[in-house]
């Protein structure tokens, strides 16, 4: 047991950090930050990053050597996470690079692995989740979108909500039911990669808090899809399917990025008058960011020792439910405290659909971003399975309840 | 002790109940705030004509001699229907000003009008370092012969936009944050050379403005009050603004416990209503008790500032603004949460109540604010 970084490990963060700062540089670190959800063409800085980390090596860290990942320790992975959260570096969108990309090199064809993983390793690919439905939220295994088999292709039937970025996704993974009268509901669901341009697809913005636009409504209708995007056994994708889910919750936790977000908030803090003093020195404040920052480490050491397990060997189990839990409780408590810290100025607002491009901020610089995070952020306890079904997890697979 | 309202007041709160059960749907209210003034002129017209304009002043000044209890009906009705309409900013804080520190002519200059309907007011106090401190100006008034002449800036003012006459806090004489030295003036819209304004508007939908003066000239009859004397007025109306916004939290959480009430019947998973699962069923009931609380500590609020503005009445304001702020954020934030993606959407009511309470959390003091002054007034 040791908590020292090793001469090896200075010596990958320096190389890190030096990375980061030629190809993510301090010129492109603004408060306003890049939007996550990109749109079908990546923004030309973020494109540039990418093919930055991809011309290294990097562009997919987690991922196996022989998928094109690296070989890299938890601590490294910790130290690669910390840095570029804290620099706000550009990440791909989690559905193929996180999600998807693990069930392919499980489960996937050799075909698929071909066509698919190199693409998602490069960017060149954007995926969206169809798990949701309007009657399967929670309990996702009650989904009733239909495929059925004809000839090579399935005919897919049905509507899939809350898809996030569907608007600017190439492909979607997507649950669906084969078998319409199985004995237990979990059985009967195969798991189908649908091309979006596919003839039968249409695709509904759904505008969340703030009008922001990320999520949709999907709907399909006989929409063919060749049998041979078909991952896994007809009927057994409900296994995949959960496996796939226990690596969203890991990445919603996004420890390193709220380790960044309290760093933006201590800065706030130190900026703001309040009473004649900084708020940073205000005794109630201080004692609730120095709440965060402790509860901030707890997770840290969670998330540090599930990365050990899975490095170990061990496949990401329950416990991600307690890193979603805790880490999405977090991040929400930090956007809280971000709100309190900006007084009046937490009202301002600039609806995303009106936004100049040169605007000056109306109030302190992170308070747009801030604000829009804070919205946003209310569905962290309510996506990749709700905080309630992650603790019904917990007792059950846990704690034996 | 008596918690009966009067026959006047019971009438008071039927009519506005009615106006916004027929008149404010959620439609018609997004209608309202998706067009660029931000609320209706008729309604404003209605309101006029109902006597609610005219609520919070004396009979003499062309008021309903109304007090707090009359307000917090109101407002209460207006959380439920999540009013856009600038109430706050021209009656209860801009027109109440008036009351407080204007001389016989000022009233009868500009209450008259607020009361009729046919002048809009903003009230343009806090400044962008101010927080919560509602004496930390910088604002300059300086003597200029008869009259003054005004420099700086003002933060988040509602409804600046629309507004004929702005309340100025600005400093006469002391230091920025002296409690000593600050005044307030009337300053006509009209006077437009040197004022500038940003428009913009709020995440909860409204319009507020940064507004900057600039050698803005007004006559010695723009003063309210004595010179320099404005400390006590601008205390008084932050807690009467606290009070209209826990009001008006208050009916908004009443709307989201019971919505999620019976959204959670509705909504089946797992083969039954989730509202069968007991962990959700804890929550509602938390949720419940929160807005009980608030309730409470809102009567008691209103009982001590009908009694007197004084100690034991700030001191209630101070206990109500904390409860309602976190009372409002967990009813709120577990609103959503029980509403699952539909709480997140644009579409549903639910959201706007959330926005709004955002706003509310950070108007005249926040928890902290208001715990830390509850404790320095002696009980």
């Amino acid at each position: 047991m040791d908590l020292d970084f090793r001469a090896e490990d200075l010596a990958f963060q320096e190389e890190a950090r030096s990375f980061i700062d030629t190809h993510w540089p301090v010129s492109l670190r603004t408060p306003r930050g890049v939007n996550s959800e990109y749109g079908k063409e990546l923004p030309s800085t973020v494109r540039r990053w990418f093919d930055a980390l991809i011309a290294r090596g990097w562009s997919a860290p987690h991922w196996p050597v022989e998928h094109g990942g690296t070989d890299w320790s938890p601590t490294q992975h910790y130290i690669w996470d910390r840095e570029t959260a804290r620099a706000g570096a550009p990440t791909a969108a989690p559905f193929g690079m996180t999600m998807l990309a693990p069930v392919l090199w499980t489960w996937g064809t050799p075909e698929q692995k071909a066509n698919f993983l190199p693409k998602i390793r490069e960017h060149q690919m954007s995926w969206c989740q169809g798990y949701s439905e309007p009657g399967a939220g929670s309990d996702l295994a009650s989904l009733a979108t239909r495929a059925v088999r004809d000839g090579d292709h399935y005919v897919v039937n049905g509507t899939k909500i809350w898809t996030s970025g569907a608007h600017a996704a190439d492909w979607m993974f997507c649950l669906v039911r084969t078998d319409p009268k199985p004995k237990k509901k979990q059985e009967g669901i195969s798991f189908l990669l649908i091309d979006m341009k596919t003839p039968g697809i249409s695709v509904t913005p759904i505008l969340i808090l703030g009008n922001q636009h990320t999520v949709n409504s999907v709907t399909l209708t006989d929409v063919r899809v060749p049998v041979t995007n078909l991952v896994g056994e007809q009927d057994r994708g409900w296994t995949y399917a959960k496996a796939l889910l226990t690596h969203e919750r890991t990445g919603i936790a996004g420890v390193a990025r709220t380790q960044a977000e309290i760093i933006k908030l201590r800065k706030l803090a130190n900026d703001t008058q309040a009473d004649g003093a900084c708020l940073i020195d205000d005794a109630l404040f201080r004692t609730k960011l120095e709440e965060v920052e402790v509860l901030c480490l707890a997770l840290e050491m969670t998330e540090l020792r599930t990365l050990a397990a899975v490095e170990s060997g061990k496949a990401p189990g329950p416990e991600s439910s307690l890193l979603k839990i805790r880490g999405t409780e977090l991040q929400q408590r930090v956007s809280d405290l971000q709100m309190e810290a900006l007084g009046s100025y937490v009202a301002p607002y600039v609806d995303p659909a009106r936004e100049g491009d040169n605007e000056l901020p109306i109030g302190p610089a992170q308070a747009l971003p801030a604000l829009r995070g804070m919205l946003y952020g209310r569905a962290a306890t309510i996506f990749g399975g709700s905080n309630e079904i992650q603790r019904n997890i917990i007792a059950k697979a846990v704690l034996g309840l | 002790m008596d918690f009966n309202f009067s026959e006047e007041q019971r009438l008071l709160g039927e009519s506005v109940e009615r106006f916004i059960q027929n008149d404010y749907t959620f439609a018609a209210r997004q209608k309202i705030v998706g067009e660029e003034l931000g609320f209706d002129r008729t309604h404003w017209k209605t309101f006029a004509e109902l006597g609610w304009l005219g609520v919070p002043f004396a009979e003499e000044d062309g008021g309903f001699g109304g007090g707090s209890t009359e307000v917090m009906l109101l407002m209460e009705r207006f959380g439920r229907g999540l009013v856009v309409e600038p109430y706050l900013g021209t009656v209860l804080l801009a027109g109440r000003a008036i009351a407080l520190a204007g001389s016989r002519t000022q009233k009868e200059r500009w209450l008259t009008r607020i009361v009729e309907g046919s002048l809009l007011a903003a009230y343009a106090v806090t400044e962008p370092q101010s927080r919560f401190a509602v004496t930390d100006i910088a604002c300059t008034a300086q003597a200029d012969g008869a009259g003054f002449v005004l420099n700086g800036q003002k933060a988040v003012v509602l409804h600046a936009a629309s507004a004929d006459i702005y309340i100025v806090a600005a400093r006469t004489s002391g230091a920025r944050r002296d409690r000593a030295g600050v005044s307030l003036f009337v300053v006509e819209a009209s006077n437009a050379a040197g004022i500038s304004r940003r428009d913009y508007h709020t995440v909860d939908e409204q319009r507020a403005s940064e507004v900057t003066f600039t050698n803005v000239r007004v006559g010695a009859d723009a003063l309210l009050g004595n010179v320099g004397a404005a400390a006590d007025v601008l205390e008084r109306l932050n807690d009467e603004g606290a009070f209209a916004v826990a009001g008006e939290a208050v009916g908004m959480m009443e709307v989201l416990y019971k919505n999620t009430v019976d959204y959670t019947k509705q909504r089946q998973q797992f083969g039954q209503p989730i509202s069968q699962f007991q962990v959700l069923q804890h929550r509602m009931v938390d949720m419940f008790m929160e807005y009980e609380l608030s309730k409470s500590l809102l009567l008691m609020a209103a009982m001590r500032l009908d009694k007197a503005y004084d100690d034991t009445a700030r001191r209630a304001v101070s206990a109500l603004k904390v409860q309602v702020g976190k009372s409002g954020r967990f009813v709120a934030q577990n609103a959503v949460q029980l509403h699952g993606g539909m709480g997140m959407t644009e579409e549903l009511a639910i959201g706007h109540y959330f926005k709004r309470m955002t706003v509310i959390d950070a108007q005249f003091g926040n928890v902290d604010h208001h715990l830390r002054r509850f404790g320095s007034i002696a009980a």
